[in-house]
């Protein structure tokens, strides 16, 4: 700003001061989360650890305590964003390049299918896993965590399909080519980009999430890291919280490495805001 | 959703574009059938996973259907019995108001004027300042919510945080989670929500353009002024869209306050969601929980339809 006249040099001195302070508060538990990892007497309060050592980190990283989950959590999370975006793609492409009855009603489901509280439904959707004798099944709960990662997926799919050009297809139709050569061979390869945003975003939902694979997933060796954090806090909870805190960041690591990463892409932190912004 | 309604789509021979509507001729229905044969696996997909739970959800609330004894074998239908039983436990109509609560406290006005705040301040902030913010706020929303959940947790424990930054300056805090479990819930889910608002916000205020600021302040229009006549009247539009999210963001809260309270004291912090976890698996009243889970979707269709209609997202 060329003239910083003295209110405005003090609305920055204001403006920096009540920032940081907010700052500040939101940073108090995530710090307790850094200094208890390191901590090996670590408790629920920010404290400064007596002398800081990764034992809580080579504590947790054993087959049964981090690495099964974690793999689980990645075959879950993997197959999910897998499944959502080719499903994805084959329902964005008519979507997108033809105009048909079916566009408008079906749009307006997946929209409002983004909307549902899908934590309302997972009484339902349990008595309905038991019907089809799908509880603790992997595929079943990859089905599931994929159909309700859907809807943003085919929006998101959809409007990065509307930004590729036509032409190319166009040459592509003349010479010939069917729906699906066209959409594998000329579409996709030029919307790649995008459709690593929406892998990546569907990944960091699957990822994230406890409720599905705890109320659908049962046994131990099935479960995913999100739902074995929770039964490792229930069973050492009150005397292990820097192994707690090691293996909360060993878990946290890979969908903020994820997030820093399409944020980069998309340039600027706002873009996944902005992807569902009105 | 922001996306761009473009015209140059390839309109050669498919539908309105071309002359002769070939929409009502066999073969017009028979490439509109071909083509919309790629949308098949969404269809199935959405229709056994989402649309199936919604309706045995419907039907599931209208049996005596329990996880456990006889009923677990074969439900029978019980008609309205689960909701009469519903609106006459206590517990319900108690859990209602918490989920009102919850959701003006911690979304409508603690996330939505936050991260509005927070958007404001920031433009006028350091460098600095505005990034160090950014990365804590954006972080605590970034990460699982289990993580998310455990930090809170910690932060409002007896022995937590708060109380040591509390007792370092001679004040001895409470029990949070106990004594003021609805409270520490809120808190703990502006914190970890209000960065969605915020980047909605900062997004949306980028978007403004800066003349007409100037040129009110020019005029003589103090901050607050500006704030309220100007900028947030030309930011509506990701007001009302971003306050729809979030109350649907906050209504589909479970693991926050299933970790930080399981609902407790009691069913002090039972928001719906909770409760119907621990009406169906916990008290195995599966048609119980059903009937609370049937009702939260309604309210979650019923947000979902105002909406839509009321922001026409662009669907073309």
């Amino acid at each position: 700003m060329g003239m910083t006249s003295p209110s405005r040099r003090s609305l920055r001195t204001v403006s920096n001061g009540v920032l940081l302070l907010v700052g500040i508060a939101f940073a108090l538990p995530l710090v307790w989360l850094v200094l208890a990892s390191v901590d090996e007497r670590a408790t629920l309060s920010i404290k400064l650890p007596g002398a800081v050592s990764l034992q809580n980190f080579v504590d947790v990283m054993t087959p049964e305590k981090a690495f099964v989950p974690l793999l689980n959590s990645l075959v879950l999370s993997g197959g999910c964003a897998l499944i959502t975006v080719v499903v994805a793609v084959l329902a964005a492409y008519p979507l997108s390049r033809y105009r048909m009855r079916i566009n408008k009603p079906f749009l307006y489901g997946v929209l409002f299918g983004t909307c549902l509280p899908i934590t309302a439904m997972m009484v339902p959707v349990y008595s309905l896993f038991v019907a089809f004798n799908l509880i603790d099944s992997m595929g079943g709960t990859i089905l599931f965590l994929a159909a309700t990662s859907l809807p943003m997926a085919i929006y998101m799919t959809k409007s990065f399909m509307d930004s590729v050009p036509v032409s190319l297809e166009e040459a592509a139709w003349m010479d010939g080519a069917s729906m699906m050569t066209t959409l594998m061979r000329v579409v996709v390869p030029l919307m790649r980009p995008g459709l690593a945003v929406v892998f990546i975003f569907v990944f960091i939902g699957a990822w994230g999430n406890f409720f599905v694979p705890f109320v659908l997933l049962l046994s131990p060796d099935k479960l995913p890291a999100a739902v074995s954090i929770f039964a490792f806090f229930g069973q050492y909870g009150t005397v292990a919280y820097g192994q707690l805190a090691a293996f909360s960041l060993l878990y946290s690591v890979p969908v903020i490495t994820l997030y820093v990463f399409i944020s980069r892409v998309l340039g600027g932190s706002s873009a996944l805001a902005g992807a569902v912004k009105g | 959703m922001a996306i761009v309604v473009e015209d140059v789509r390839p309109v050669a021979g498919s539908g309105r574009g071309s002359a002769p509507r070939p929409g009502r001729s066999k073969v017009g229905v028979r490439r509109s059938l071909v083509r919309s044969i790629p949308l098949v696996p969404a269809i199935v997909l959405l229709a056994i996973f989402l649309l199936g739970p919604v309706l045995s959800s419907f039907y599931g609330s209208f049996t005596d259907a329990s996880l456990t004894g006889s009923a677990a074998q074969g439900a029978s239908f019980v008609g309205f019995a689960n909701y009469a039983e519903l609106f006459a436990d206590p517990d319900f109509p108690k859990s209602i108001i918490l989920t009102l609560v919850f959701l003006v406290a911690s979304a409508i006005v603690g996330q939505n004027v936050i991260g509005l705040g927070l958007a404001i301040l920031m433009r006028s902030s350091s460098r600095f300042t505005r990034g160090m913010v950014g990365t804590f706020v954006v972080t605590a929303w970034v990460l699982p919510e289990i993580v998310a959940s455990f930090a809170a947790y910690a932060f409002f424990n007896d022995t937590g945080t708060l109380n040591t930054l509390l007792g370092s300056v001679g004040l001895e805090g409470a029990n949070w989670l106990y004594a003021t479990p609805m409270l520490a819930v809120i808190l703990a889910n502006i914190w970890r929500g209000t960065a969605f608002s915020m980047l909605v916000y900062s997004a949306a205020l980028q978007d403004v353009p800066p003349e007409i600021t100037e040129s009110a302040e020019v005029d003589g229009a103090r901050g607050w002024q500006r704030l309220a006549f100007i900028t947030v009247p030309m930011i509506r539009r990701s007001i009302s869209t971003n306050l729809m999210l979030t109350t649907l963001q906050t209504l589909s809260v479970f693991t926050l306050i299933f970790v930080m309270t399981g609902g407790g004291p009691g069913t002090d912090s039972s928001t719906l969601p909770v409760l119907a976890y621990q009406e169906a698996f916990q008290f195995g009243k599966l048609g119980f929980g059903t009937a609370i889970a049937t009702i939260l979707l309604l309210v979650g269709a019923v947000f979902s339809v105002v909406y839509l209609r009321a922001l026409k997202p662009e669907v073309d």
